[in-house]
């Protein structure tokens, strides 16, 4: 199986590299076109901040490649939110695969959330035999409310998306390769899913 | 776990490890057992410390899935963005922010406060909270309430605050001056030193409000299993992954 790990500059993957290959597999880290699209997978990471993460998007075209995807897509973290219609964080526009308009954690609570939360409501194969509710791991300032597309729901102020999927695009605000076992299963689960 | 030369130092008694010393060993047997995180810190005094940190961060990485904290020594920008290449998920600074405070703000800028800790070793003096370098043997002029605020403002995205009055003792931790942080701040606060039993943790998590607890020998030592003291944490009312 041929996984893409989409390059952009947007922080740290070897962790999620080196979680595909606890599962046996290699992440392919590429900016490539052809290369995304001939693989199977395609993984969109993400750390920093989104405007300046969006702006390697469009300045590389890859804004343009991601929404017109047809194999299964994970998004994690600022990925997911990136695939949404736009994000607070520098008002930066998204990729608008998830209809949803990302949010800043008020003052109420500790901003970012750094830590492990449980997500509930788990709706789709991507959760096969996770348990409801499961911990994982989360750091982040910027959340998406509950929409349409929520697969899975976390509290923390409010409960929101921690979880989205719209057809072959899936994407998580935690992290899956730092979530211990449980994280490791939705990896394997999300490898395992054929569109 | 305190790292010298790339090895686990301070007191590591596991008899069911090849090799207690491995830091890469241990951290997969903390991993497995429950631990939330881990902290690396390198107390080697060496020239070659930068590249034997960075190469067992990444032996650490390809092998644990949940996160970690390295510190020790990180000074400028370059050690930063080379631990977190490697696949740290944090850095700690502390002595250097302490010296060039505005490090604090560049390494946020950079890479986002989620990924900076801040380590603060403290200790009273005449009933007032004084910062510390150099594993809390040399005073500084910082009074550590005023300190939290200022590394918060600056872009710190947690304190690991350690009291060195505490540390060692094992008769619980600063309970007083942690409720103290976390009520002056709105970002998460690690308690650390003092551990020695499980009402402890308990007593850290709601006498001194902090949001995550660290201890190093009482894991070492297998005085605490982090299983049974997950288990009575949350029996506590305490909100833990278990």
């Amino acid at each position: 199986m041929k996984i893409a790990i989409i390059d952009y500059g947007a922080g740290n993957i070897k962790s999620i590299q080196f979680a595909l290959q606890r599962l046996g597999f290699e992440g392919v880290l590429t900016s490539n076109e052809a290369e995304i699209r001939q693989a199977d997978k395609v993984i969109f990471p993400g750390v920093g901040e989104a405007s300046s993460a969006m702006e390697k998007l469009v300045s590389s075209g890859l804004d343009k490649v991601i929404p017109t995807l047809t194999q299964p897509v994970l998004g994690i973290c600022l990925g997911m939110q990136l695939m949404c219609t736009s994000t607070e964080e520098g008002n930066a526009k998204g990729l608008g695969i998830f209809n949803v308009t990302v949010k800043r954690f008020n003052a109420a609570v500790k901003v970012p959330q750094i830590g492990w939360n449980t997500i509930s409501e788990l709706k789709s194969t991507l959760f096969n035999n996770i348990k409801d509710p499961s911990f994982m791991y989360l750091v982040h300032s910027y959340y998406a409310p509950l929409c349409d597309n929520t697969i899975a729901t976390t509290t923390y102020e409010t409960a929101y998306s921690t979880a989205l999927k719209s057809d072959n695009f899936y994407g998580v605000q935690f992290h899956p390769e730092k979530s211990g076992e449980v994280g490791a299963m939705i990896l394997s689960n999300f490898l395992k899913i054929e569109e | 776990m305190d790292i010298k030369n790339g090895r686990t130092v301070k007191g590591v008694n596991f008899v069911n490890l090849r090799d207690a010393g491995d830091p890469v060993e241990l951290a997969s047997f903390y991993s497995k057992n429950g631990a939330d995180e881990l902290v690396f810190l390198d107390i080697s005094a060496t020239e070659e410390r930068r590249k034997t940190l960075a190469n067992l961060v990444l032996e650490i990485a390809a092998k644990i899935n949940i996160p970690f904290t390295v510190g020790g020594g990180v000074a400028s920008i370059d050690d930063v963005s080379q631990l977190l290449n490697n696949g740290a998920d944090k850095v700690a600074i502390n002595s250097a922010a302490v010296k060039k405070p505005d490090l604090i703000d560049k390494i946020s800028g950079k890479f986002g406060s989620q990924c900076l800790v801040v380590a603060i070793d403290a200790k009273q003096i005449e009933g007032e909270w004084i910062v510390h370098l150099i594993g809390g043997k040399t005073p500084t002029t910082i009074k550590l309430f005023d300190w939290v605020k200022e590394v918060e403002q600056r872009g710190a995205g947690e304190i690991l605050f350690t009291s060195m009055d505490h540390d060692g003792t094992k008769n619980g931790f600063a309970n007083e001056a942690l409720s103290t942080i976390s009520r002056l701040v709105n970002i998460p606060v690690i308690a650390s030193g003092g551990a020695g039993n499980m009402q402890h943790f308990e007593d850290a998590f709601i006498k001194g409000k902090a949001d995550a607890a660290l201890a190093a020998s009482v894991f070492h030592f297998k005085e605490i299993e982090i299983s049974k003291l997950k288990s009575t944490l949350t029996a506590a009312g305490i909100a833990i992954r278990n």
